[in-house]
Formats: C-alpha cells, sequence, structure tokens
C-alpha cells in the first residue's frame, strides 16, 4: 500500500484543517490567496472522498477486504490509539460534504465572503469539524469534531451581523452547549463502565458488561443520544432551529444543511453497534419523537411567510424522516432512507442558496416598498452587510434569462424536497414507503407502518402546498417587481447542485446497489469491530478496565 | 469523600440548571459556568477517586497498575475544560452584541411585557 493511500483517510481532516489556518495570516483584503486556498482545499477533499468512495466498493477487495478501512493515528493501535475508520456509510457522508461544499464556496465569491472577516477560514474549520465526526472511530472525538464543527458554526451564523443573528445565535448557543454537557455527561458514564472510549471496543465488550455496569452504560448511552437528538434537530429539542436557519446567510444556512445530518448520522453508527435498541438510538422510543418532529417540521412549512424559513423548516422534516425510518428499523428502509438523505441535503442546500437570489426580488407591497417576502435580518443590517441590492453584484458575469432561470431553479427545488416524481426525490420517498409496505405482516400491529406512510405523504403535500403559494406570490406577482442582476458565480452552484440531483436521479440504480451494501454493513456491527480490532475476535479484555 | 463530591456535584448542576432557565443572559452565562464545572468534575469523578496515586509513571517504574490513577478522564478533563472554556467566552462576545444591539439583556432581545 502506498503512502498516500495509507494516510488518505486522514486527508478530509487534515486538508481543511491546514488551509483554514493558513488563510488566518493573510490580510482581509487579500482576497485571491483565500480564493485560491479555499478552491485547492475543496478540491483536494472531493478527490480524497471520491477515492474513500471508491475504495470501500467491492471493486477493490484487496486492500480493505470488507470495505472498511481503520487509520490508526501515529500508528498507536486501537482501542489505545485514536482510529479513524472508513466505512460506506462515512465515505459516503465526507463525499456528499465536498459535494456540498464546493458550491456553497463558490456563491460565497459573489459577495458573501465580504460581509464579515475569515469567512473562508471559518468555513473551513467547519468542514474539519463535519468531516471528522464522520471518520472518527472514538466517542471522545466525536465530541471534539462536534465543538469544531459547533465553533465554527457559531461564527458563521453570526457571519454579517445584525440584530436577527445575534438573537438567534445567542439560543442556538445556549442549547448546543448545555447539549455538549450532557454528550460529556453521557461519554464519561460509559468510560466509568465500559473503560473505553473506541466505538468498536464498547461494541465489542457490551455483551459482556455485568448486570449493574450495565444499567449505567445504558442510562449513559440514552443520554448521549439525547445530545445527538439536540444536534440533529429532534422534536421537542429543536426549537433553536427554525431562528437560527432562517436568519443565517444563504451559503451558511446551505451549509447548515448537512450539520443537522451528523446528529442523525451519530445516532445511526452508534445504533447499528449495539446488540439491542436503547432509547433513543431505536425501537418506539426513537420512532414517536421522529413522527412528532414530522408533524413540527409540516405545520412550520405550512406556517411559514419566507422562504428561507420554510425551508428551515424542511430541514427539521427531513431530519424527522431519517430519524423515524431509523427508528422504524425494518432491515430494507436504511438504503431508500439514505438516498432520501442525499436527495435532502443536495436540495435543501440549492434552495437555501436560491432564497439568497429570490430575496433581492422585491415584490414591493402597495406603497410601502417593503416586500412581505423581506427577511427581517435584512432590514435590521447596519453594520457590514455592503450594499446589499445596490451595484456590488457587478462581480461576475450577468445571467441572461434571470427569471426564467429562478423559476426553473425554484421548480426543481420544490419537486425534489416535496418528493415528487420525476427527480431523486420521489424515488427516495417511493422506496421508504415501498420498504415500509414490505415489512407489513397480517398478524402484528401495522399502526406504525401506517402512521409513518401518512406523515411522509403529509409531509409532501404540505410542502407541495407551501412552495405553490410562495412561488406564486414570488413569480406571479407582476406589481412592483424588481428583476434582480444574477451573476454566473450565484446561479452556477444552484445548477450545479440541482444537475447533481438530476444526476441522482439518472443514476439511481447504482447508487442504490452502493447504499444497499452500505446498509447491509451497518446491520452487521461485527465486521466493524473486526476491522478495528483485529486482535479483539478472540474475546481478550485488559483487566484494567475499571479498578 | 464519595459524598462530599456527590453532592458538589449535584448542588453545582441544580443550580446551574436552575440559572440557564432563567431570563436574563448574565444569569445564563454564570448557569453555563457552573454546569461546566459540574460536568469537569463528573468526567474526573468517573477515573474513580484516589488518593496518592499518579495517574503517569513513577520514577521507580513500579509496574503495578493498582498504584496509578486512571489517566484518560484527566486528560479528557483537561480537554473538556478548554472547550468549555473557549465557547463560553464566544458567549460572552455574542450576550454583549445582543445588549448592545437590542439594548436589553433578556435572553429574547426582548422584555416579556412590552
Amino acid at each position: 500500500m502506498s503512502f498516500w493511500l495509507r494516510h488518505l483517510p486522514s486527508l478530509p481532516i487534515v486538508v481543511p484543517l491546514i488551509a483554514g489556518a493558513t488563510m488566518i495570516f493573510f490580510a482581509e483584503q487579500r482576497r485571491r490567496p483565500r480564493i485560491v486556498l479555499a478552491l485547492t482545499s475543496i478540491t483536494l477533499q472531493l478527490v480524497a472522498a471520491v477515492t474513500l468512495l471508491y475504495l470501500t466498493t467491492d471493486r477493490v477487495p484487496d486492500i480493505w477486504p470488507e470495505g472498511i478501512g481503520a487509520y490508526t493515528i501515529g500508528g498507536w493501535a486501537a482501542p489505545f490509539g485514536i482510529v479513524l475508520v472508513v466505512d460506506r456509510l462515512s465515505a459516503l457522508m465526507i463525499t456528499l460534504n465536498a459535494l456540498l461544499a464546493l458550491p456553497v464556496i463558490v456563491y460565497s465569491f459573489a459577495r458573501w465572503d465580504r460581509v464579515g472577516v475569515h469567512y473562508h477560514a471559518l468555513l473551513q474549520f467547519l468542514l474539519v469539524g463535519l468531516n471528522g465526526a464522520f471518520l472518527t472511530g472514538d466517542l471522545f472525538n466525536l465530541f471534539v469534531f462536534f465543538e469544531i464543527l459547533l465553533a465554527a458554526s457559531y461564527a458563521l451564523l453570526l457571519h454579517g451581523g445584525g440584530t436577527q443573528r445575534v438573537k438567534s445565535a445567542l439560543h442556538f448557543i445556549v442549547v448546543n452547549l448545555a447539549a455538549s454537557f450532557t454528550f460529556l455527561i453521557g461519554v464519561a458514564m460509559i468510560y466509568g463502565v465500559v473503560g473505553t472510549l473506541n466505538l468498536a471496543d464498547i461494541a465489542a465488550r457490551w455483551p459482556g458488561l455485568s448486570n449493574d455496569d450495565r444499567g449505567i452504560a445504558e442510562a449513559g448511552v440514552t443520554i448521549l443520544g439525547i445530545a445527538f437528538l439536540v444536534k440533529a434537530g429532534s422534536w421537542p429539542l429543536n426549537f433553536w432551529l427554525p431562528a437560527a436557519y432562517s436568519a443565517a446567510g444563504a451559503p451558511v444556512a446551505a451549509v447548515f444543511s448537512i450539520a443537522t445530518k451528523v446528529g442523525v448520522y451519530a445516532i445511526l453508527r452508534v445504533a447499528s453497534l449495539l446488540d439491542e435498541p436503547i432509547a433513543p438510538f431505536g425501537g418506539s422510543w426513537l420512532f414517536y419523537a421522529a413522527l412528532a418532529t414530522m408533524a413540527f417540521g409540516i405545520a412550520g412549512i405550512l406556517a411559514a411567510r419566507q422562504l428561507q424559513r420554510l425551508v428551515a423548516f424542511n430541514v427539521i422534516l427531513s431530519s424527522g424522516t431519517l430519524l423515524a425510518a431509523i427508528g422504524f428499523g425494518s432491515p430494507g428502509i436504511l438504503a431508500p432512507a439514505l438516498l432520501y438523505l442525499l436527495a435532502s441535503v443536495l436540495a435543501t442546500g440549492a434552495f437555501f442558496m436560491l432564497t439568497g437570489m429570490t430575496e433581492r426580488m422585491r415584490t414591493a407591497g402597495p406603497g410601502e416598498g417593503i416586500s412581505a417576502t423581506e427577511p427581517a435580518s435584512y432590514t435590521a443590517f447596519s453594520v457590514g452587510e455592503p450594499d446589499e441590492f445596490g451595484p456590488d453584484d457587478e462581480v461576475g458575469v450577468a445571467l441572461p434569462a434571470t427569471m426564467a432561470f429562478l423559476g426553473l431553479a425554484f421548480v426543481s427545488c420544490a419537486l425534489l424536497v416535496t418528493g415528487m416524481p420525476p427527480l431523486a426525490g420521489f424515488i427516495a420517498k417511493l422506496g421508504l414507503v415501498s420498504a415500509i409496505v414490505d415489512s407489513l405482516t397480517p398478524d402484528a400491529d401495522n399502526a406504525p407502518a401506517w402512521l409513518l406512510v401518512a406523515a411522509l405523504l403529509a409531509g409532501g403535500f404540505a410542502g407541495l402546498i407551501a412552495l405553490s403559494r410562495i412561488g406564486m406570490r414570488l413569480f406571479w406577482s407582476v406589481t412592483g417587481r424588481t428583476i434582480p442582476r444574477l451573476s454566473v458565480i450565484e446561479a452556477g452552484p444552484v445548477t450545479f447542485l440541482v444537475l447533481l440531483c438530476i444526476a441522482l436521479t439518472v443514476g439511481a440504480g447504482p447508487t442504490m446497489t452502493y447504499l444497499d451494501s452500505a446498509a447491509r454493513t451497518l446491520h452487521q456491527p461485527q465486521t466493524y469491530i473486526r476491522a478495528v480490532l483485529p486482535d479483539a475476535a478472540a474475546g481478550v479484555h485488559d483487566p484494567e478496565t475499571a479498578p | 469523600m464519595e459524598l462530599v463530591f456527590a453532592l458538589a456535584i449535584g448542588v453545582l448542576t441544580a443550580s446551574g440548571t436552575w440559572l440557564l432557565l432563567r431570563p436574563r443572559t448574565f444569569q445564563v452565562i454564570m448557569g453555563l459556568s457552573l454546569l461546566a464545572y459540574a460536568v469537569n468534575l463528573f468526567i474526573f469523578g468517573m477515573g474513580r477517586l484516589l488518593i496518592d496515586r499518579p495517574p503517569t509513571i513513577r520514577d521507580d517504574g513500579a509496574l503495578d497498575p493498582a498504584l496509578y490513577a486512571d489517566p484518560v478522564p484527566q486528560s479528557l478533563v483537561l480537554t473538556a475544560i478548554v472547550i468549555g472554556f473557549a465557547t463560553t467566552a464566544l458567549f460572552l462576545v455574542v450576550l454583549l452584541a445582543s445588549r448592545g444591539l437590542t439594548g436589553t439583556d433578556h435572553v429574547d432581545g426582548q422584555e416579556r411585557d412590552t
């Protein structure tokens, strides 16, 4: 195995870390080196992520036999050293992350990176946190990467300033700090009785716990799960989310659409390693909380009057859908749920960026000249925001046929997030419903299955109603509208994400094959344990677990 | 010792939680700090409370694990302290910005009555 291949799993963390740290040293006026660094870093990450994705497939069985690679940092063997683990799920997530971050970075060149300081550096640190959380193989590093991700997201949420952002950031920070403390308590309790923080080692020792220890360990896992649910935006722990996501700048909100999925990923990862479902990692507890999340998201979608707020509630709805699918727990549901995750992250990302453009389309109300769709955050801007609607847009080439582009992009995003045919959102929802229907049994209680189907369909329907209403107001009300001047640099990223979703639709077959194998790996925790701890198969535990 | 330790964590957590639920930003940040202390003590306690046992290998080279305290929770506490400290400092900045922009120290940016 060559040097680069061996160290490949560390690249998605190391590259943005170095890029972000280097950017800080350039003065704020020097944009060119930052742009070059940001683009180089994201390109390298994308290459690394796609290579990892390729290595975890069955095509190259000699490198990682079961599609799982463990990278021991500094060469210290697990469970004493720190490991990064690449399996199909984490390779998929870092690829998705890079694919979303690339258009977000390009989109920011138009205006957002000059609204405040250190934008690109913070974005790189956010990527460090996300990639790290997807790759890490132990609980405490999961905490550390969560904190990197959160610290960067606090600063990015505040990016651009304004009363609305500061107010929502205050709630966002308090709730997430409290959740981090919960996370730490959970981690400490698990360490106290299991004696290890390595996920694979915890899974290996879990069946051997004595009854007394098991109670404490399960309580620790539950406390940990509550912290994950806060990050995932599950009801009733998500009241911070709509305000924060609708106040954030458009590209920031776009990259946040994957940040909630870190919570979902963590739940899925830990749930797959435990031998039986412990609340909230599975079973009815997670399922009904997720259904309530979906109901909350649907109500919010119907009630939202601003497009960005509506998309924020869509993020909640998609988190709820994913958690409900995990909680439902039938074997075939995981693969379509992962497809839904891909489609919904890309679509909400594109939608948030589109929102940044449609907001400049001022449909002036009668007499006032202030549109109903304009978010309160923009009126509060007195600091930092350079000429929101002014001549600042002259960066890059102006796009012809602006309204046609905006309309088409809006319709594509709407079809994707509501799950209407013919795009990938539809295939994912169809897969979910067919997996649920397959799990029906004639003699058992099928009420949960039908509830989930009803919630899925209601979510799509509510999204359709709300988006047609907002779309009609945006595009068909002709009074006092100014057509915004869009540059290619803003329109390109949205087009890229929509095209990516179309590619996902066309290539649904190979994608589902990969997702099926990813889901299969998650159902076999033994392969994960074997890959991380080659010696654990013998069941050897060191006696120094707990004094 | 265990009782005193547990009581200390309990009192810190209870006061921290109460302060966290108060409407003033200063009370909230004090609550977060108290909770951070409680959590740090809790992590430390999970390595078991031992006296006269260093977490690092001694000079005389004694290799009996019973002579040493578990070093892992201690390093975890260090990391948690640093991260908690940094995020609390960041929160302090946001708190001041919020006070400056809204003119009130209420967590919602506006008084309940008005």
